[in-house]
């Protein structure tokens, strides 16, 4: 599955520009990217900062919108929707995970991972709080629903906000540095349940600066300047679960 | 999304922030009990002169000497030709709409009875008075026709005046004395309480006009003629005949305007109620302003929250809300802490009133109307003040929103 599945892609770009305006200068985040990910790959964008995987993450992520190019999610046409439509698709296709958590302080995790739910617009009827439960009981958490965040470690959160990704079954889950706030024990943590969830099928895309994390993932894009500069399969494909095994043994010794 | 996920929502964050929400609310709360009082007060002085006015008599009309008004200044009665027993007879034989015609004679004089003597209010009336002031005997009866064609000395007393006169006993029979002339006592009125100025109405003797004025003043000085209709529709055109038949009796030529003034018993009370109305009004506008300024501090607390919250904005955003969603959120929140704090006010203001009326004596007269008014209010004060807060919150960008820290 690591190589590209043309015709069942999930991200299709061609020829995408992001072109930031301020005053007189122009600033060209993206020029040109063409990119297509597949149904059930675990990409790694790589970049330094400044390098436009931020903007690219945001374009992929239907935050913003390409100054120019086209951009097909799940077989959509995403470039030019309105703000309504961009908001419909996040919430259909898209789930987020950030380097900051982003949970809602002071409101429980199973209603943080409600949450996707209730700006549902399909109309249809379901048991959001079951989903929701479901969700959390699959990310380990079952035990905390209805702790708040601030009674859950940084990695709990962080597994919190990936079940709240899940919970709309979307077609992709972006992950925005999501093992930037985390120490080392628990970035592989997260990493192996990234992994887990990806072997069950679901298509991640991650963004990162860290080759350790990279190193996870099954194929790595690099960014930079605005342009791809290389994008490859990962050779020495890590698994988090066998380095979280080591772990434990070196602790345990 | 639906309404109720909404309202959900904006409780969810509301007891959230327990403590700024019930400060926030408490403009709203101390606006609307004040508004609530203040209106209960005064329409409480105002059914309380209504309930007066209408203990004065059944379809009654007043007609007094003199304009009530010429060219906007106020003559006073003295400044016109007084009413006379002609206008009486006149409005007896050829009104064809009243019903009951009554002069009302008035003097202020010492009364001797069996316990000393007391300063009271003799009307000089007819028999038709007792009809139109609709004015039970609790004992012995009202003179009659006889008595008033006689120029008996025939009394009845008001309540106050038989207690005065005849301490715990029944006067009917006795004797008291005018100026020194021997009256018979025939009757005792049922009390009837205070008038709408205060004074007192039981503290009045009334005797037969043709007897006031053979024995007792020899004037012809009639202050007020009283007269009644059958029905209460017949009023105004009672009126309007009565203004012709004294037009006529008075020899008013077509160009001259009326000597006298014709007013019914709504008249009165608007006439009463007019002081009330302005100070109920008056009480409620500095009340409202209370409310003004706690719709700002919605606001205020509004504008603050969107800030402190971009965050959470930034995160609605990204996982699919709309800006309307956002917009709504933050909307519904100002009105809920509106509505809110407008039904605990009025719980405030309800027992605040009570209360009031407890302690004071005044009456209080809650309506639903303001209830109701109140309460849609707060409701509007919270949109108006939390439309420019929410349509912030909702223009923000869900990139910006999710990079502020």
């Amino acid at each position: 599955m690591s190589d590209p599945v043309t015709n069942d892609a999930v991200i299709r770009t061609e020829g995408l520009v992001k072109t930031y305006v301020s005053g007189t200068n122009e600033v060209h985040a993206l020029r040109g990217i063409d990119l297509t990910i597949g149904r059930g790959e675990l990409v790694a964008i790589m970049g330094t900062s400044g390098s436009g995987k931020s903007t690219l993450m945001n374009l992929l992520g239907c935050l913003d919108s390409p100054t120019s190019g086209s951009f097909e999610l799940d077989g959509v046409r995403v470039d030019g929707l309105d703000k309504n439509e961009l908001a419909a698709i996040r919430n259909q296709k898209l789930g987020f995970v950030f380097q900051g958590f982003n949970l809602l302080p002071r409101t429980s995790a199973v209603e943080n991972v409600e949450l996707p739910l209730l700006y549902d617009r399909s109309g249809r009827k379901r048991d959001t709080k079951a989903l929701a439960v479901k969700a959390l009981e699959r990310v380990g958490l079952g035990g905390r629903l209805d702790h708040q965040p601030s009674e859950l470690s940084g990695g709990q959160q962080q597994r919190v906000a990936i079940a709240r990704a899940l919970v709309t079954q979307p077609a992709l889950v972006l992950a925005d540095e999501p093992t930037g706030n985390l120490d080392s024990r628990t970035t592989v943590e997260v990493m192996a349940l990234f992994q887990e969830l990806n072997d069950e099928g679901v298509t991640i895309v991650l963004v990162t600066h860290e080759p350790e994390v990279a190193a996870y993932a099954k194929r790595v894009v690099e960014v930079r300047d605005g342009r791809i500069i290389r994008d490859h399969p990962v050779k020495d494909r890590r698994s988090a679960a066998d380095d979280l095994r080591q772990l434990d043994e070196r602790s345990a010794a | 999304m639906k309404t109720t996920v909404l309202v959900k929502i904006a409780t969810q964050s509301i007891r959230k922030n327990k403590m700024r929400a019930a400060l926030t609310m408490l403009g709203i709360i101390i606006g609307v009990a004040a508004v609530i009082v203040m209106v209960a007060v005064g329409y409480g002085a105002r059914s309380r002169i209504r309930a007066q006015i209408n203990n004065l008599g059944t379809n009654m009309i007043v007609i007094t000497p003199g304009a009530a008004q010429a060219a906007g200044v106020s003559q006073g009665a003295q400044a016109f030709p007084n009413l006379s027993l002609d206008d009486v007879e006149k409005i007896r034989k050829e009104s064809e709409i009243v019903s009951a015609v009554s002069p009302v004679i008035v003097t202020r004089t010492q009364v001797i009875g069996d316990a000393g003597n007391w300063r009271a209010t003799i009307n000089g009336v007819d028999t038709d008075y007792q009809v139109i002031r609709d004015w039970q005997t609790s004992s012995g009866d009202f003179f009659a026709p006889e008595d008033v064609n006689g120029l008996r000395k025939v009394a009845v007393l008001g309540k106050t005046v038989a207690d005065q006169l005849f301490p715990g006993t029944d006067p009917v029979g006795r004797e008291i004395q005018i100026r020194n002339v021997p009256f018979n006592v025939v009757g005792v009125l049922a009390p009837k309480g205070q008038t709408a100025t205060g004074t007192d109405s039981d503290d009045i003797v009334l005797v037969p006009y043709t007897t006031m004025r053979a024995a007792l003043s020899g004037r012809l000085f009639i202050p007020q003629i009283l007269v009644s209709t059958a029905s209460e529709s017949e009023i105004p055109a009672a009126q309007d005949e009565v203004r012709t038949l004294l037009r006529e009796s008075r020899r008013l030529g077509e160009s001259d305007p009326d000597d006298f003034t014709v007013r019914n018993q709504n008249e009165l009370a608007a006439a009463a109620e007019g002081s009330t109305k302005v100070m109920t009004l008056l009480l409620a506008a500095i009340a409202s302003i209370s409310l003004v300024v706690g719709g700002i501090g919605i606001m205020n607390i509004m504008l603050v929250s969107v800030t402190e919250r971009t965050r959470e904005i930034g995160i609605r955003l990204a996982i699919g809300a709309r800006g309307s969603d956002v917009l709504t959120q933050f909307l519904v929140e100002s009105i809920v802490m509106g509505v809110f704090g407008g039904l605990i006010g009025l719980a405030l203001g309800f027992s605040g009133a009570k209360l009031l009326g407890h302690f004071t004596g005044w009456e209080t007269v809650i309506s639903p109307l303001v209830m109701l008014g109140s309460v849609a209010f707060s409701g509007a004060v919270g949109v108006f003040f939390g439309y420019y807060p929410a349509r912030k919150a909702a223009a923000l960008h869900p990139i910006e929103a999710l990079r502020y820290e």
